[in-house]
């Protein structure tokens, strides 16, 4: 009894901590080259510290702001354009009738299913016949396929938890029925669509395949320079790319998070 | 006045290939309160949403006053609604609810303002203008979803089960003040109810409906005493039903069966010429409050009665209906003589 009583909490603790290595270990590694001059083969640590890499990375010439940019203006731009479509896609299957509204969805689920690589490998082929490869629009196009998905579905299970009589109401006392939906359906349905929002957005952010297919070498973008920098072996500039990375993803969750609480999160989809 | 009267010619309603409305006929005269009443599934609700413009008919017409509401969009028809749920808009606090049917009226602010304070006054909820409608009570929230629909004064306000989703003695206080509310307004009035002691105190009128069909259209009073047949009379309480035999009262009458209700059937009342009388077993005793409630078991059916004194199973009992409470219905267990299923209301 004892003796459980004292190993509980040790097993417990040497769990968490096993955990919190498979989750932190890599980061730290990560963190590690960020900031190591000197790191060889033998030697456990790095062996020198600093920033010159820092500076490499962010030298002008170099393409890490053009492709932080790049990577953000993509990523924004996959966001306006998938929630264009997924608001008025999510509003209108929500109100179809159940037995249609689940084979639509199942149908739009299926390109999902296909491996993505021969997909884009054919979208590339087309987009070139079309002049879209090497260009921002055509990566756009590329990284709205995806989050697309995601953004219909999350939409339409926000605009079907959306209480039918609230419209009613607005349109039983005047309001026509855009403004009924403007007013009344899409305030309501605001959390679930912002969540819809980060899903794309972070999905854009570090989207690579489509990105190498339809885009490089013309438009480079974060993981793109990324990829480059480790297949060179240069672990530092990969390093150092990987935390600007972060950078957009965790202000994009900032901003969230201030009109987003995790419990409005879980009601999506109720 | 805002008030106008509501006319309903053949107005049917088809869902799919099932009929859910039947060829309804209805008027409601101006200022008055009529109760839609029925169980469920009888397509009172759907006959109210029908007249928001919210079911679509397949056949039909619905006037209110001159204006013809068949094919307008519910934002034209301007029949304030009240809906079960109330359907506050939990993003929008108690002033802007209020405000918004003004707001989309162009009424400017500062009017809104001094209109729905002296809305929340008349509710009495004043000082309520900033608080969320989600942190309001039940019976707050279906004030505010009155003095919503009631606003933008509308010529007919329709009522969908405004008070089921409240307990009992909520319900029973906000019957009377809606009444006096909607008197006080002389504003028509179309409620949707299951519960009938909910319409017969209300109503000024009563449309009966069951799978469809109107059943019968009077006031409370003829539809208590009067049901226009056996399945009308069940629903508004009538729980015993005889076969009449020769020596039962109104012989003259044609009736095959009559119907009575418990508190009409005494076992203990003396006894008089002029009156049903039926013996049998007493199978269950009850206590009411006000007396007692005893099942007999006769031959040709289990009957209900009341009695001050308690009764033991096993034991003989008569129970005794005066002549005047009893509802006389004909082979076709229509009422007797058949009544007029719209009668006309003074």
């Amino acid at each position: 009894m004892t003796i459980a009583r004292i190993a509980s909490p040790l097993v417990l603790g040497a769990l968490l901590g096993l955990v919190a290595f498979i989750v932190f270990g890599p980061l730290l590694n990560l963190a590690m080259w960020a900031f190591a001059e000197q790191w060889f083969y033998p030697n456990r640590l790095p062996t020198g510290w600093g920033f010159s890499f820092w500076e490499r990375v962010f030298r002008p010439r170099a393409g890490a702001w053009t492709s932080l940019f790049n990577t953000v203006l993509v990523a924004c731009a996959a966001v306006a354009l998938s929630m264009a479509l997924a608001i008025p896609a999510g509003y209108a299957l929500a109100r179809q009738a159940l037995p249609a509204r689940s084979v639509i969805m199942l149908l739009f689920l299926l390109p999902q299913a296909f491996p993505n690589l021969p997909i884009f490998v054919n979208i590339a082929a087309i987009f070139y016949q079309w002049g879209l490869n090497g260009t921002l629009v055509g990566v756009v196009l590329v990284h709205a396929l995806p989050g697309l998905v995601y953004a219909v579905w999350i939409a339409t299970a926000t605009f079907s938890a959306v209480d039918r009589s609230l419209e009613e109401a607005a349109r039983n006392l005047g309001a026509s029925p855009l403004r009924s939906f403007t007013d009344i359906t899409l305030p309501q349905a605001l959390p679930g669509l912002l969540a819809a929002s980060i899903f794309v957005f972070l999905d854009s952010i570090d989207e690579f395949t489509g990105t190498f297919f339809v885009g490089a070498p013309e438009i480079t973008t974060l993981p793109l320079l990324m990829f480059n920098a480790s297949m060179g072996g240069n672990y530092q500039v990969a390093a150092i790319t990987a935390l600007i990375l972060l950078i957009p993803s965790v202000g994009f969750m900032l901003v969230i998070e201030r009109f987003l609480k995790a419990d409005v999160l879980s009601r999506v989809g109720r | 006045m805002s008030t106008e009267a509501l006319t309903l010619n053949n107005v049917t309603v088809d869902l799919g290939r099932q009929r859910i409305l039947d060829d309804i006929h209805l008027d409601v005269s101006p200022g008055s309160f009529t109760c839609l009443l029925g169980p469920s599934g009888c397509g009172k609700t759907t006959l109210l949403r029908a007249i928001a413009g919210f079911t679509p008919l397949s056949r039909g017409e619905i006037r209110l006053g001159r204006r013809a509401l068949t094919h307008l969009p519910p934002e034209k028809r301007e029949t304030a609604m009240v809906f079960q749920s109330y359907a506050l808009w939990p993003h929008m606090s108690v002033e802007e609810n209020l405000g918004y049917p003004l707001k989309l009226r162009g009424v400017t602010r500062t009017e809104r303002r001094r209109k729905v304070a002296e809305m929340l006054a008349r509710l009495e909820l004043s000082g309520f203008e900033e608080r969320a409608v989600t942190k309001l009570s039940g019976g707050q929230r279906q004030r505010i979803a009155l003095g919503r629909a009631l606003i933008i004064d509308p010529p007919l306000l329709l009522l969908d089960e405004p008070l089921s989703n409240l307990d009992a003695a909520i319900r029973r206080s906000l019957r009377s003040e809606l009444r006096r509310l909607q008197k006080s307004l002389g504003i028509t009035t179309i409620m949707v109810t299951h519960d009938q002691e909910e319409a017969l105190q209300m109503a000024d009128q009563i449309v009966l409906m069951r799978a469809g069909h109107v059943v019968q259209v009077s006031t409370p009073q003829t539809l208590y005493q009067q049901p226009a047949d056996l399945g009308a009379a069940r629903f508004l309480g009538v729980d015993n039903t005889v076969t009449r035999t020769p020596q039962d009262p109104m012989g003259e009458s044609g009736a095959v069966t009559f119907g009575f209700r418990t508190r009409d059937a005494h076992l203990d009342a003396p006894p008089c010429p002029q009156a049903l009388i039926r013996k049998g077993r007493v199978t269950e005793c009850v206590y009411t409050g006000d007396g007692y409630h005893v099942l007999i078991d006769t031959h040709d059916a289990e009957l209900f009665a009341t009695s001050a004194t308690p009764v033991a199973p096993g034991t003989f009992a008569a129970l005794q209906v005066p002549e005047s409470a009893l509802i006389p219905f004909g082979p076709d267990d229509r009422h007797l003589p058949p009544l007029d299923r719209h009668e006309d209301i003074a």
